[in-house]
């Protein structure tokens, strides 16, 4: 079943290959060319393509690796002059690599569905549960919309987390931490879900039967210490230039599509305090025209990425948002300590990304699915968690829909979202053996729809005046999703702290 | 009332078709005839810029050489319907004489979802009907089929309308609905002529119905309601054409039947075209000769299954008819296209109700039949360049196929959480292995043919040794097939009533 599940869903993902790619395709091109033809020491230096090196080195290997075979099938897409090269032969070798990756994704896949027979607190049991874990996280729509469309190698990076959460299910903590570090050396953004692995593995791991152990302490670290060595070993002598690369804090508040969190509800807030305070407040409220903002057209609504200036609510610095974001982590952590055990780990390790999602700092849409994916796991083993499951990925899902915005793709995200929406029903309520939705919450779901025909049909009807206000319809997608996303995420965390 | 189940079969489906919408089309970026999907934009354009009378006659302003209409008239008034609504979404896609070769994103994209809607409207209701309320193996394989998708939604046909039209009228039939079956198989007819492959055992089927009532009466009264049905369907059909004339109405039949054309257009995997590469028969005999040899030869061959069905009408000996009948005609008659296969595919689809999910036919001679008339159309999709979906569609369909039973048993029943029987399970017989191994051994055949086709180009001498060489190897698996499914028709099988499913 593993190795058939996976070939099928490479098939369908090949289907799809003439689909719309964002820059993200030339980002990894650029990447490939700049692994093959510089040396190590220039990597995160070379700076011809805007699209500069700014992962960790463990990708950069990767993108060498992958470059070994890309010569092959067009050496001309690795000629970093070649900005923008996109022959056939290129797109194919590309998305053949994203599809073929995507392998490890299926193999951790499988081990967290194999694993998950070891946990003792599991209510449902059976193959339609193993069935359920594996071919939703296989399917899941927002993965294939945003690695096989939009383009990112998502599938193979979350493989390595999936792997890791298997490791931990089965008490193989060093196995785990290697996963781990592996995956913060290949993409440092899950260093947000960072937290829970240190305390999990602090509590479960060192405090060995509630003794602390220094040797297991010291092997933790000496693993973590040597895969960050081996990492960044050969980049010694530029540190300060890869964690600038690493880092780049000149973004803003909010990505050009906000994603469907917490600031962007802040935004709005402001926004609409701001035009109250105008009727009322008259000149009292300065509001910056569209010189004062270097010359740059609008304001933060216009969908360009800058940094945001609030008006009446305090304006927030990037400090800011990591403290809040760790402060909405503390809870979940402090419960894991109290009872670690691998299910409330996966439980933490996801409200320490959602948390990270609804409070970071130019946060990505695509973020989503740091959260979707480890619920998946999460949703075979109670009803509640089934529920928020299906309530957090349908709507998450539906927030990625701007990402792919051309014609074409309108009906390739419908209909992935709405095939992969019905199956997780329909799996979920086998596993379970009840309905999951209450009335509301399904109503809630099927008011996307008419976001949908509003965003993507009616606004382009409007009259002018109205329709040039071009954010509305991205507007729409974030405030419904972040209402869904944000409310779960309170029901979500009030039943993991009561457990 | 929402079918979860329908529901996630159709959407995957709508997943797979929408794919492979998004490769070319035939004819794409080859002026200045293009292909089928230029065909259809151009009986959109004249249908709506046109009169009536003029479709189907070659005037000033309807070239009929350039792909004049040559399909009835249920076609005629689809492309109509079609293009008014593409006049008003963009009105160049449709301008008399100037859209000629328009080739656009928005206009691809709008004629592809064209195909989507049809089979949203026709198709999937088309199955939902035959299948009943729980989902079947045969829902699920008329729902992937690749050949159908791949023809429909890369090459650009609309075969999802008349197929689907035909499906209901088997379902209707058979659960003796025969005024409705009729009426939706002389709609069928009416939209693509090629359904007179169908018409044989519909007519036997039913005339043998009738023969076995119960009185003298009821058995004239069932011959007569069908007969004026079928009358009556036509007749609603071509009545604007009757109105405009005689002249117009033969101008209508000469073009649905031309006879003047040649025996077989570029390669086919049908008899004649293998018997040429050894018996020249252009050269021996000439068309008048040809036609009757390609006549005498389908009806002779088409009795034996027919008659069967007229002696005992029931609905498997129907349904393998229409397999047999089907796959006759492909292979003996005049002016075969390879795309004609799927009026063969599909009946052999629908035998998968009658027959035991656990017999010969479902497990071994189906997947090898489809995947081969997949294959037999691979010069026609290379030609297109649709060489990668076609095999990403058909490796798909052979992984679903191969866990058919989990995905069909799973969705109906909520108990039942084991995969496997209790009861003990029979080691395979000699000729069972024998046939597992023949079908890998072909197929591996089958793959490598297609390999070389791709990367081996012919020598100079033999341009077309592909091909005829997939031509061939097709058309003898084809006649082995024929073999297959007559002996399967007339054993004693167990039979699966499927009368009894729920609407």
């Amino acid at each position: 079943m593993l190795i058939a599940g996976f070939l099928a869903l490479a098939c369908v993902k090949l289907l799809y290959l003439p689909s719309y790619k964002s820059t993200d395709f030339e980002v990894h091109r650029n990447w490939l060319a700049i692994t093959s033809s510089l040396g190590v020491q220039s990597w995160y230096h070379e700076a011809t393509s805007q699209w500069t090196l700014d992962y960790p080195p463990f990708f950069a290997w990767f993108e060498f690796a992958l470059s070994k075979v890309a010569v092959h099938f067009d050496p001309e897409m690795l000629v970093i002059k070649n900005l923008g090269y996109s022959s056939d032969k290129t797109i194919l070798f590309q998305r053949l690599s994203v599809i073929v990756t995507d392998f490890v994704f299926a193999v951790g896949a499988w081990t967290c569905m194999k694993n998950m027979h070891n946990l003792k607190s599991v209510q449902a049991r059976g193959p339609s549960r193993d069935a359920a874990i594996y071919t939703l996280l296989l399917t899941n729509a927002g993965l294939f919309m945003v690695d096989h469309i939009h383009f990112q190698y998502n599938g193979f990076l979350f493989g390595f987390l999936l792997l890791s959460i298997g490791a931990m299910m089965q008490e193989q903590y060093l196995l785990g931490s290697l996963w781990f570090c592996v995956l913060l050396n290949l993409k440092h953004i899950y260093m947000y879900i960072a937290p829970a692995y240190f305390i999990f593995l602090l509590r479960a791991y060192c405090f060995n039967n509630s003794a602390f152990s220094i040797t297991r302490l010291v092997k933790l670290g000496s693993l973590v210490i040597l895969t960050f060595v081996v990492s960044f070993g050969p980049f010694v002598n530029q540190i300060p230039q890869v964690i600038s690369r690493l880092f780049p804090f000149k973004r803003g508040l909010c990505h050009a599509y906000w994603a469907p969190n917490f600031w962007a509800v802040y935004n709005l807030v402001d926004k609409a305090l701001t035009i109250i305070g105008k009727k009322f407040g008259g000149d009292m409220i300065k509001i910056p025209t569209a010189t004062d903002l270097n010359g740059t057209q609008a304001s933060m609504t216009g969908g360009l990425v800058q940094d945001i200036e609030h008006i009446v609510l305090p304006s927030v610095p990037p400090l800011a948002t990591f403290i809040i974001t760790f402060l909405f982590m503390v809870p979940c952590l402090i419960k894991l300590w109290r009872r670690p055990n691998s299910v409330n780990f996966m439980r933490s390790l996801t409200l320490c990304g959602w948390s990270s999602f609804l409070f970071g700092w130019h946060v990505h849409e695509k973020a989503v699915l740091i959260m979707i994916l480890p619920m998946t796991l999460l949703a075979v083993i109670s009803r509640k968690e089934a529920k928020y499951f299906l309530l957090l990925a349908i709507t998450g899902h539906f927030s990625l829909f701007p990402l792919l915005f051309p014609h074409q793709e309108l009906y390739t995200k419908m209909f992935l979202h709405i095939a992969w929406a019905f199956l997780a029903v329909k799996m979920l309520k086998k596993v379970h053996k009840c309905d999951l939705l209450t009335l509301a919450e399904k109503i809630y779901l099927l008011a996307s729809v008419i976001i949908f025909i509003y965003s993507e049909f009616i606004h382009f009807y409007l009259p002018p005046h109205l329709a040039k206000y071009e954010f509305l319809p991205l507007l729409a997608y974030s405030l419904y999703s972040a209402l869904g996303v944000i409310s779960t995420y309170v029901r979500f965390y009030k039943f993991f702290l009561s457990q | 009332m929402l079918n979860v189940d329908y529901a996630l079969l159709f959407s995957v489906s709508l997943i797979l078709r929408y794919g492979v919408s998004l490769w070319p089309y035939s004819g794409e970026g080859k002026p200045p005839m293009h292909g089928d999907y230029e065909a259809q934009r151009h009986w959109q354009e004249i249908t709506i810029n046109l009169p009536l009378d003029q479709w189907y006659n070659h005037t000033q302003d309807n070239d009929l050489l350039y792909w004049g209409l040559d399909y009835p008239p249920l076609t005629a008034y689809h492309s109509y319907l079609v293009g008014q609504v593409a006049h008003r979404v963009n009105s160049s896609f449709t301008e008399l004489h100037q859209s000629r070769g328009i080739e656009s994103p928005d206009h691809k994209l709008f004629m592809r979802l064209s195909v989507i809607v049809a089979d949203l409207l026709i198709l999937f209701p088309a199955i939902r009907f035959f299948c009943g309320s729980s989902l079947s193996a045969t829902a699920l394989l008329l729902a992937i089929y690749p050949g159908l998708i791949l023809i429909d939604h890369g090459h650009f046909q609309y075969n999802g309308i008349s197929l689907g039209l035909f499906v209901i009228s088997v379902a209707a039939v058979i659960r003796n609905c025969d005024v409705l079956g009729s009426i939706a198989f002389c709609l069928a007819l009416n939209y693509k002529q090629m359904e007179l492959y169908h018409a044989l055992p519909f007519f036997f089927y039913l005339l043998g119905k009738c023969l076995h009532q119960p009185s003298f009466l009821r058995k004239i009264s069932k011959l007569f309601v069908i007969g004026v049905s079928v009358i009556g369907t036509f007749v609603a059909v071509w009545l604007p054409f009757f109105l405009a004339g005689p002249y117009t109405t033969l101008q209508v039949v000469r073009r649905i039947f031309p006879v003047d054309r040649g025996l077989y257009e570029d390669k086919v995997a049908n008899f004649w075209c293998t018997i040429d590469i050894i018996f020249k028969l252009k050269q021996n005999l000439d068309t008048s000769q040809i036609g009757l040899l390609c006549i005498a030869a389908t009806l002779l061959l088409s009795l034996p299954s027919n008659l069967h069905v007229l002696r005992y009408p029931t609905p498997r000996n129907f349904v393998m008819s229409l397999l047999n009948t089907s796959l006759v005609f492909f292979l003996f008659s005049f002016h075969v296209h390879e795309k004609t296969i799927l009026l063969v595919a599909i009946p052999a689809i629908l035998a998968t109700s009658v027959l035991d999910k656990k017999s010969a036919f479902q497990r071994y001679w189906l997947p090898w039949f489809l995947i081969l008339t997949v294959f037999s159309m691979v010069p026609l999709l290379v030609k297109d360049g649709l060489l990668l979906p076609t095999i990403a569609s058909t490796v798909f369909f052979c992984i679903m196929y191969g866990n058919l039973d989990q995905m069909v048993s799973t969705s109906s029943s909520p108990l039942n959480e084991r995969m496997s029987s209790p009861l003990p399970v029979e080691p395979n017989s000699f000729w069972i292995q024998l046939l597992g191994f023949s079908q890998v051994v072909s197929l591996c055949g089958a793959c490598l043919l297609t390999l070389l086709h791709e990367v081996y180009p012919p020598p100079a001498r033999y341009p077309y040794l592909w091909p005829t060489l997939i031509c061939a190897y097709s058309s003898l698996h084809f006649l082995l097939f024929l073999l297959a499914f007559h002996v399967i028709q007339f054993s004693s099988g167990v039979t699966v009533s499927i009368s009894k499913k729920k609407l």
